[in-house]
């Protein structure tokens, strides 16, 4: 499979030929077209287009960090780097059973308070509720508060491009920088380490340069020793 | 200096130099405007225009807000230094009607229905005006959507046409728009052959429209090219 | 709701209130209803309801036309026309009616300006049409542009005598060449119809005004709506337009 050409929106992919069609994309027909700037990406099973820039639009099941906006009765109001805000409720951040008459909330989340959660769902409407709950079993997708540190904001479809394949690209720079690092897939990046300004500049120049050939060796140079 | 004075034509060739079908010398870039979502400028010969995208974003007033779809809010607005006599910088009913009319031009082109409660804030200001300044803000505003990674159906883009001393032109300047016989506004989606926008005033024949919406169409073409390099431009493949 | 009711007639060929899809509701004009205006008309367009009243000042010329009268054409959705219009300066709706109006008018040269010259550089008369949009049953573009020439029509021209202007003393009719009709043309799916109730504005995809003078020559063109047009459809609208145009002028003194 490789990467193509960019193509601009209502340019011509494709035909279906019975193809999902995928993010970025719309049919008319069987002809498939390009819904946002971006790159095809096209194989036997699906046709999509990564957008090169754009908001975040909630979708069930992102991984993201978000932060707490503000404390309500039974629940938090959280940014997700979205023009839709996500609603963390009561019973989905905190275990066990909390009494919410008597209770602060702000003891278990407060303003400003950073966390990685998932987008639980989204309404027609795109009102949107996360979850601090876990699905799976998975380690790495501890959902929980982010102490200290900061976040930073990229373009959301870059982030597969910071994380990497595998991984890998996030792993070079944590281990270079010698920071802990949480991307989300709503473009926040939390960091936390001494060495933050250099795993920043990686970070946004990823970001910068995510469809040019030869990043990875740039990155790898910059990042150096 | 009175109307009758001006000869528009001479040789076959109009006032700039040009030919019949020739458009001015049109410059684009994109990124310009880095708090932007989205932005770009466009330059048709001296009429120059600028255009922010903000959004999709959070839309307050809240009552204006549509549970089932995103709004489209579209600002045009010419600088009082852009013309010859100052303009006042307080909207004046030709921007007022602009601003709806382009709103209502680039909407087809959107998804707006992906992104209920929210708005997409697309602002335009001519800097320099030499004719044609509705048409270089539409396809400045449509490079700046594609740049902000908003949804689209397709491109718009957009040209004048009009008649001048008997013939019929492509890409008024402001001379010709002053002093011609008529003068059409079109927008179109190039790829899928619609049009968003269509505006004219001035006397015609109902073959000379016709006549002109071929001529639109062809010169959409070409400015069509421009605004795909410069979007691809902006996205090398090589690393510097 | 109705507007679905008026598309699920349309898309069976059939309109809300029976008429054909070419056909316009029933038209009235009355002429010389304002007695302080210089000229006035009053236009029905089935229920929709609109005045227009001209006023005449003498005044300066613009400075690149020193021989040549004014026009101005402003109009106001009034708030008692329509719920859902807002008192205060005109909106965006009300300045794209004024000034396509204005376009028809003016470009049609119906009036001759330089027949309105009274001291060339000096002073010229400076006609004022005003459209007033009493009731809102839809199409209300058609009814203030018919309603506009009807005004012009019906306008004279008042005496001067020493630098003042002696209302209700007039020199004469004021000289008009053409009468530009405006037509809106309205597409649905793939229909054409004309004369939008106001049950069928909500259902329509997009809307051609086409403005044609007494000679068929087109004055003015203004797409509305926001959806697309095809290019296909083009023709088709102006020919349908122009026809209706003709048949309506013949109602215009």
């Amino acid at each position: 499979m490789t990467e193509r050409e960019i193509v601009l929106p209502g340019e011509l992919i494709e035909e279906k030929k019975g193809r999902k069609v995928g993010s970025g994309t719309f049919f008319e027909g069987e002809k498939v077209f390009a819904k946002v700037l971006g790159i095809p990406r096209v194989d036997e099973n699906e046709i999509n287009v990564i957008p090169l820039s754009g908001v975040y639009i909630p979708n069930v099941g992102d991984k993201i960090v978000g932060v707490i906006e503000t404390v309500e009765i039974s629940g938090w109001m959280v940014d997700i780097n979205s023009p839709y805000t996500g609603f963390l409720p009561l019973s989905e951040g905190v275990s066990g059973f909390v009494d919410s008459h008597k209770a602060d909330l702000s003891r278990y989340y407060d303003i400003g308070d950073i966390v990685f959660c998932r987008i639980s769902r989204v309404t027609k409407s795109k009102t949107t509720q996360v979850s601090m709950r876990e699905i799976g079993y998975g380690r790495d997708e501890e959902f929980r508060k982010l102490f200290g540190g900061i976040v930073v904001k990229v373009t959301p479809s870059k982030i597969p491009r910071i994380i990497g394949k595998g991984g890998s690209m996030i792993t070079l720079i944590k281990n270079k920088t010698k920071c802990d690092i949480t991307a989300g897939q709503n473009g926040f990046v939390w960091i936390r380490g001494e060495d933050k300004a250099k795993a920043i500049e990686a970070i946004l120049t990823i970001e910068k340069e995510s469809h040019t050939i030869g990043l990875t060796e740039k990155i790898e140079k910059m990042l150096g020793e | 200096m009175k109307k009758s004075d001006i000869k528009l034509i001479s040789n076959g060739k109009r006032i700039d130099g040009r030919d019949l079908d020739e458009l001015r010398p049109i410059e684009m870039k994109v990124d310009v405007i880095d708090r932007a979502n989205g932005s770009a400028k466009v330059r048709f010969g001296d009429t120059e225009a600028i255009c922010s995208v903000f959004g999709p974003r959070v839309l307050f007033p809240k009552y204006l807000q549509e549970s089932e779809t995103g709004i489209l809010r579209c600002r045009y607005n010419m600088a009082p230094f852009s013309v010859d006599d100052r303009k006042s910088p307080a909207p004046d009913r030709r921007s007022v009607e602009l601003s709806k009319v382009i709103r209502l031009c680039l909407q087809p082109a959107l998804f707006l229905e992906d992104f209920p409660k929210v708005t997409i804030d697309v602002y335009i200001e001519v800097l320099q005006a030499d004719g044609s300044t509705r048409v270089t803000g539409i396809n400045a505003a449509s490079v700046a959507l594609a740049d902000a990674g908003v949804p689209m159906k397709d491109l718009v883009t957009s040209c004048s046409v009009g008649k001048i001393d008997g013939k019929l032109i492509v890409d008024l300047c402001g001379k010709e728009d002053n002093y011609g016989e008529a003068d059409m506004a079109v927008a179109m989606m190039p790829n899928r052959k619609k049009i968003t926008l269509l505006q004219m005033d001035g006397i015609l024949t109902k073959e000379e429209i016709m006549e002109l919406m071929d001529l639109a169409v062809k010169s959409c073409e070409k400015i069509y090219e421009k605004q795909k390099k410069v979007l691809k431009e902006k996205y090398k493949r090589v690393s510097e | 709701m109705i507007g679905n009711y008026a598309l699920e007639l349309i898309q069976k060929d059939k309109r809300i209130d029976e008429r054909k899809f070419d056909d316009f509701r029933k038209i009235e004009i009355k002429q010389g209803i304002i007695k302080n205006a210089e000229g006035s008309a009053q236009v029905k367009l089935g229920n929709t309801e609109v005045m227009v009243g001209v006023k005449m000042n003498a005044g300066n010329p613009f400075s690149d036309t020193p021989d040549e009268g004014t026009l101005m054409v402003g109009a106001e959705l009034t708030p008692l026309a329509s719920p859902d219009f807002e008192s205060g300066p005109p909106g965006e709706d009300a300045v794209e009616l004024a000034r396509v109006v204005d376009r028809g008018l003016r470009e049609s040269k119906c009036i001759d300006l330089k027949k309105l010259c009274i001291e060339e550089g000096e002073k010229v008369w400076c006609v004022f049409v005003d459209i007033h949009i009493i009731n809102h049953q839809g199409n209300l573009l058609d009814a203030a542009a018919l309603g506009a020439i009807a005004a012009l029509l019906d306008a004279k021209i008042p005496k001067i005598e020493k630098d003042e202007i002696k209302r209700g003393d007039y020199e004469g009719p004021l000289p008009v060449n053409f009468k530009p009709v405006n037509v809106t043309v309205c597409k649905v799916g793939d229909k054409f119809l004309i004369d939008p109730a106001l049950e069928e504005e909500g259902i329509i995809d997009t809307k051609l005004s086409i403005s044609a003078r007494d000679d068929d020559k087109i004055c003015s063109l203004q797409k509305q709506g926001s959806k697309e047009l095809d290019v296909k459809d083009l023709e088709k609208m102006i020919d349908m337009a122009m026809k209706k145009s003709k048949e309506i002028r013949k109602m215009l003194k």
